[in-house]
């Protein structure tokens, strides 16, 4: 029972990351990011390139985020900003563009074959015992670590005058402008915190899950399905359905092993069905 | 005579479509080459698919990710039904397209409400929803290797469709049939009630009509041609792979109508020989296949922004009044 807790709360966790950077992305810029599974994928290896070179896992998180948020900040300012007028069709084949070229981008540099990181030395301590379940130490990092990002997150949007300002530009990104703020600016920050955000939760996932190109894919649409769910642009929508999810994949594995993807399309569905908006979200 | 003439127009193109079916079949004899036949009948499959997503697209302004799903819907109904009901092949058709039709009826209940970014992606969450079923429930559809082991083709009326040229035949038929059935739907009312819907649908709903239920027809109608599409492609294939429900399948739809532009009828099918040829050629050079489509998608979405019929039918309309839809 514990033991499936947690396990949902990790994978919930992890989504959440993921979700929150593309839920903001869609908040701000009105603009789903398909290629968002692609960030996370990236993460995933910068974060294993740079653990295998040096052999610390902080620096590889850091990288790995840093890495994929600059890539977030070029992909919004070379590409995606062309296609901001036109119709969503033009950005949905960019974003197809993009996750064609980045699996076989990554399957040219790091092959592809499966690959697994390995847990850091400084994880490898003895599970933490609670109410019957065992509980590895790296999860309660993983959960800490999300919590507290998710924390930072709704505190930057609602309390500081940036969040204010990203949330002006959300609202009405011409009167912003007239009033002196560059909103390009604005929407290249938010990608790029939305890519640093996947490609945090991707070093953070390597971990535990193995990779392999292609991999962002299953994530891009349980990343979908969580925004959903949670309602589109909306932070704290965004975390309460990632462990909705989470739990759900948890302990449907045991119920419905092979039916628990199903699951989650019937939970979004009947969401959908009762409140087209989402949980969280305003209108749909 | 309005009406006059518009049924001149569309006996002048049932003629048309005749022709093009004769001159399909002529084609082998020729230049008789199993390479040339074998991508006709390719093109065919995937021409019916990306002109019945150009219904949704094109016609309804109704942004569809996930039309794979009934591309594969056909093709798996069909072959199931050919290997474990052992049915015939026109029954085992006509039960595959009413069974895409009944899936894209529920689908579309759920997803032709919503607005345009939310309908992309929910059709593709139900396009994955699918794939995982197709994966997972190994018993029925054999998981990742696919409805193996052949798709039996009992002759039918003198046609039989284990001989290649006689699949070819057909392939050409459903190709040129499906084609003027579209093409009759969109020059009908209905078709018209797509385009003003996609224009203005708040206007179109203040004249009285029910936006979202002509969006479902619309949508249903897309989903049962498209299922032909898989029916054809698994007969060629004597088969259907997990691959044909996978996301990148309404992927290559969508690039297939953005290479051939939707402004003209045909755009479409001609996205889709393109769209091969290029698949072909590439493949033969590189295994980076991904890469190297990635960026002519790039290059067609972000440089020239438009297909290869729009810049046709433009040089047309250059030189004389042209015809647009």
């Amino acid at each position: 029972m514990v033991t499936q807790v947690t396990s949902g709360l990790i994978i919930g966790m992890l989504l959440f990351l993921v979700a929150a950077g593309l839920t903001l992305i869609f908040g701000v810029l009105k603009i789903v990011n398909f290629t968002h599974g692609s960030f996370y994928m990236l993460g995933a290896y910068l974060a294993y390139a740079v653990y295998q070179a040096s052999g610390s896992f902080t620096l590889a998180v850091l990288c790995a985020a840093a890495g994929v948020g600059l890539f977030g900040l070029a992909f919004e300012r070379l590409f995606m900003k062309r296609v901001y007028g036109s119709n969503v069709l033009m950005q949905l084949l960019v974003c197809y563009a993009f996750i064609l070229i980045l699996d076989d981008a990554v399957k040219l540099i790091w092959g592809p074959e499966f690959k697994s990181m390995g847990m850091p030395a400084a994880f490898q301590r003895p599970p933490i015992l609670l109410a019957g379940g065992v509980i590895p130490f790296f999860y309660v990092f993983l959960i800490a670590i999300a919590l507290a990002i998710g924390g930072a997150l709704g505190f930057g949007i609602a309390r500081t005058r940036i969040g204010k300002v990203v949330r002006a530009a959300a609202h009405n990104p011409s009167m912003v402008s007239a009033l002196g703020i560059n909103t390009g600016v604005i929407y290249g920050a938010v990608f790029a915190l939305g890519g640093l955000l996947a490609g945090l939760a991707g070093a953070l996932a390597a971990p535990v899950r193995s990779m392999a190109p292609g991999m962002g894919f299953s994530i891009l649409i349980e990343s979908f399905i969580v925004t959903v769910i949670g309602g589109m642009g909306s932070i704290v929508g965004a975390l309460v359905a990632a462990l909705m999810i989470g739990l759900i994949r948890a302990f449907g594995s045991i119920g419905f092993p092979l039916f628990t993807e199903g699951l989650m399309f019937l939970f979004m569905a009947l969401i959908l069905i009762v409140k087209p908006s989402g949980l969280f979200g305003k209108d749909a | 005579m309005p009406e006059r003439a518009e049924r001149r127009s569309l006996a002048f193109e049932t003629g048309l479509a005749l022709a093009a079916f004769v001159l399909l079949a002529l084609l082998p004899v020729v230049h008789p080459s199993k390479a040339l036949v074998d991508f006709v009948i390719r093109m065919a499959a995937l021409g019916i698919f990306a002109s019945s997503l150009n219904i949704l697209i094109g016609y309804g302004g109704m942004v569809s990710f996930g039309h794979g799903m009934f591309f594969a819907s056909g093709a798996y109904a069909f072959g199931l039904l050919m290997q474990k009901a052992g049915t015939s092949i026109p029954v085992a058709i006509a039960l595959a397209v009413l069974f895409s039709a009944a899936l894209a009826a529920i689908v579309g209940a759920i997803c032709v409400r919503l607005k345009e970014i939310y309908f992309a992606f929910l059709t593709l969450a139900f396009q994955m929803l699918l794939h995982s079923l197709i994966i997972s429930w190994v018993p029925l559809t054999g998981g990742d290797q696919g409805l193996m082991g052949g798709i039996p083709r009992p002759p039918f009326l003198g046609i039989d469709l284990a001989d290649q040229f006689h699949l070819y035949l057909f392939a050409c038929a459903a190709l040129v049939l499906c084609l003027l059935a579209m093409r009759h739907l969109m020059e009908s009312p209905f078709g018209y009630t797509l385009r003003m819907i996609r224009d203005n649908a708040p206007r179109a709903q203040f004249l009285g009509i029910q936006v979202w239920r002509m969006r479902l027809a619309a949508f249903v109608l897309a989903g049962a041609f498209a299922s032909i599409g898989g029916i054809l492609m698994s007969l060629f294939v004597s088969g259907a792979y997990p691959e044909f429900a996978y996301w990148t399948m309404s992927g290559e739809g969508i690039f297939m109508l953005m290479l051939g532009g939707m402004s003209a009828f045909l755009g479409p099918l001609v996205g889709t020989a393109l769209l091969l040829f290029l698949n072909d050629v590439v493949t033969r050079f590189t295994e980076y296949y991904g890469l190297t489509l990635g960026i002519v998608i790039l290059l067609f979405a972000l440089v020239f922004r438009r297909g290869v019929t729009d810049f046709a039918l433009d040089a047309v309309q250059r030189l004389g009044p042209g015809k647009r839809t």
